[in-house]
């Protein structure tokens, strides 16, 4: 369930994270726009809505944990930690700059808000069993989020840590496969196919449950869904749009992990501002 | 001055030349053919291509059945994956039964620029350096990029061969020789030896041309073999120039340097300084920036040369 505050809110942090994400890779002049704005909508429902977490204490030891395991979509995770608070919202376009915090993937011991160094791909989800089995340890009430990309999936590390959980009983970990199908060479079906992707993660002990990664409403009731399974962790494949929300990156390949160019750039931004409006004619006023 | 060209373009060309003539050429990639350039192979020669998708170690592993089984493999991949993330599969599957897999890696070294540490590596030719059987390739521009894929897939055996993703100078010509094993003088002098691989042999040439301006003669050597290394030119330099500067886009930690200086040590001892990326992990930014803030530049040979000259 989700009221029509949250869903407001919600609304328009999505869309000015996108806009910080496009702004971000044009002015660095490389990173990821697609997997970054596949991510977009998840990242701003976790960290506005789901999770117990103080912009201004980001290392306070109750939190709720998220390791971006898919590394390379550090422009989502930047942009919505900044819209947070977590630090300044100017920082954003020093991305990839030499001397930046902002790094083009994400450096723990770099960023506050980072709670984990990644960008060799599947590696995130060891990590997070790590966490999840530190607050068993500690008898801590945290939950530990992580997510995947659909391709990352392919790492036989993925599938070690999948096993990890499981026979752990780690159902303080949930996690998220941004399925939007696609990887660097193509379609992930034509790349190295992953179906059936649901009864994989089952058949290694998961809970799985397969949503719409774009509406905030179904990454609401999934995440509760998840945190009502005792015994097994969790697994939440979200369907999503790679390059979702600027209409020439949607469903490309080509923008995986390449800024838009001076035209490009303009367009998105329309677009975005665009989508802007139409949310303050649905919703009445903005943020 | 000199042309700029692209290494892996050269790699990603020569290998469909190569693939018209041998039929038993496989390749393999993990999820980068657009970025390793094995795509042009891929295009050509679709059944003799293998996707892995992201998932290198098993790639090695494949590597290393094809190449059991009488197929030439050429696997590649960005250099801090192909390397570091299969070392196992590399040491065990492909290096100790001496297969015929040749691990040919792009983006290497800190010129990775944006992507940052995760993805720069400066530790890949001190991890292959140290498996036995394994030799280690690292031509200087896209000239001879071509010849060396051509040389390694000639000769049987494991080969490890990296490549920058930059563009880079090309300063050497289509009919100097290649051969495996064997440095070449790019130009004489005589009061101290620059012994550079990769993108820095033409840092070294610069820096040679900065030194000459202050009366100083300089050798400069490619070292486009790192292993086996050619101990006979790097003794013969240091016997008459007395003074060596070695130069790498590569940790100072195990790579040229180290060979060159252990080498030296033991045969023939003479001052060395190492110019190299320093002991910590690199960060995002351009790359040419980074050159300069890791201290890989014609300016930084410059001084390393006259302080070895020093301590003759
Ligand atoms: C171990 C490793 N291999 C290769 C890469 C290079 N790489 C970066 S992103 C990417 C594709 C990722 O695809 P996917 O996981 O589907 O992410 P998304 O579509 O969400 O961007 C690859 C191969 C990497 N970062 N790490
Ligand atoms: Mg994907």
């Amino acid at each position: 369930m989700i009221d029509e505050e949250t869903l407001k809110k919600l609304s328009f942090k999505a869309n000015a994270v996108r806009k910080h994400v496009i702004e971000m890779v044009y002015a660095a002049g490389s990173g990821h726009p697609g997997g970054s704005l596949s991510a977009t909508d998840m990242l701003v429902t976790l960290y506005f809505h789901i999770m117990n977490y103080d912009p201004e204490n980001p290392t306070w030891e109750e939190r709720d944990r998220f390791v971006l395991s898919k590394g390379h979509a550090a422009p989502a995770l930047y942009a919505t930690l900044a819209e947070l608070g977590v630090f300044p919202v100017d920082e954003l376009l020093t991305l990839r700059k030499i001397g930046s915090r902002l790094q083009g993937h994400p450096d723990m011991r770099k960023l506050p808000g980072i709670e984990a160094s990644t960008g060799s791909l599947g590696q995130g989800l060891s990590i997070a069993n790590g966490m999840a089995l530190a607050a068993k340890l500690d008898r801590k009430l945290y939950n530990v989020f992580v997510m995947l990309g659909d391709g990352e999936v392919g790492e036989g590390q993925v599938w070690e840590a999948a096993m990890f959980a499981s026979h752990y009983k780690l159902d303080n970990l949930i996690g998220f496969v941004d399925r939007n199908r696609l990887q660097i060479d193509g379609e992930t079906e034509k790349v190295m196919s992953l179906e059936p992707l649901t009864e994989k993660w089952r058949s290694f002990g998961w809970a799985v449950r397969e949503i719409n990664g774009h509406d905030f409403e179904e990454i609401i009731d999934a995440v509760e869904w998840a945190k009502g399974i005792k015994g097994r962790p969790a697994m939440i494949i979200a369907h999503t749009i790679k390059g979702k929300g600027v209409s020439f990156m949607e469903g490309s390949v080509h923008f995986h992990g390449k800024p838009p160019n001076d035209e490009e750039y303009r367009i998105a931004l329309n677009e975005l501002e665009d989508e802007r409006k139409r949310l303050v004619e649905e919703f009445g006023g903005g943020s | 001055m000199w042309e700029m060209a692209s290494q892996r373009v050269a790699f990603g060309k020569t290998l469909v030349e190569i693939g018209k003539e041998n039929p038993d050429l496989v390749l393999l990639g993990a999820d980068l053919s657009s970025s390793t350039k094995t795509s042009f192979f891929e295009r050509e020669f679709p059944e003799r291509f293998f996707n892995c998708g992201i998932a290198e170690a098993n790639m090695m592993g494949v590597s290393a059945g094809l190449a059991a089984s009488g197929k030439v493999v050429v696997a590649s991949t960005f250099a801090v994956f192909a390397t570091g993330r299969c070392y196992d599969q590399i040491r065990q599957s492909i290096a100790y039964p001496r297969l015929n897999v040749k691990i040919v890696a792009s983006h290497a070294g800190i010129t990775v620029g944006g992507d940052g540490a995760s993805h720069q590596t400066a530790e890949d030719i001190a991890l292959m350096k140290v498996i036995p059987n394994m030799r280690v390739i690292v031509p200087a521009d896209a000239v001879e990029t071509g010849k060396a894929v051509r040389a390694i897939i000639e000769e049987e055996g494991p080969f490890y061969m990296r490549m920058g993703r930059s563009d880079v100078p090309t300063i050497t010509k289509e009919d100097d020789p290649f051969e495996i094993g064997k440095a070449t003088v790019m130009r004489d002098g005589s009061d101290v030896s620059l012994i550079g691989t990769g993108i820095m042999v033409s840092q070294a040439l610069k820096a040679a041309e900065m030194l000459r301006l202050e009366g100083i003669e300089a050798e400069v050597i490619n070292m486009s073999t790192l292993k086996p290394l050619d101990e006979e030119t790097t003794i013969r330099a240091a016997k008459k120039t007395g003074a060596v500067v070695t130069t790498e886009e590569h940790s100072v930690i195990f790579g040229l340097g180290n060979s060159v200086a252990i080498t030296l040590g033991e045969k023939y001892p003479v001052p060395v300084k190492r110019v190299g990326i320093p002991d910590r992990f690199g960060e995002s930014g351009e790359w040419d920036a980074l050159m300069v803030k890791y201290g890989l530049t014609p300016e930084n040979i410059v001084s390393a040369a006259k302080e070895v000259i020093k301590q003759k």
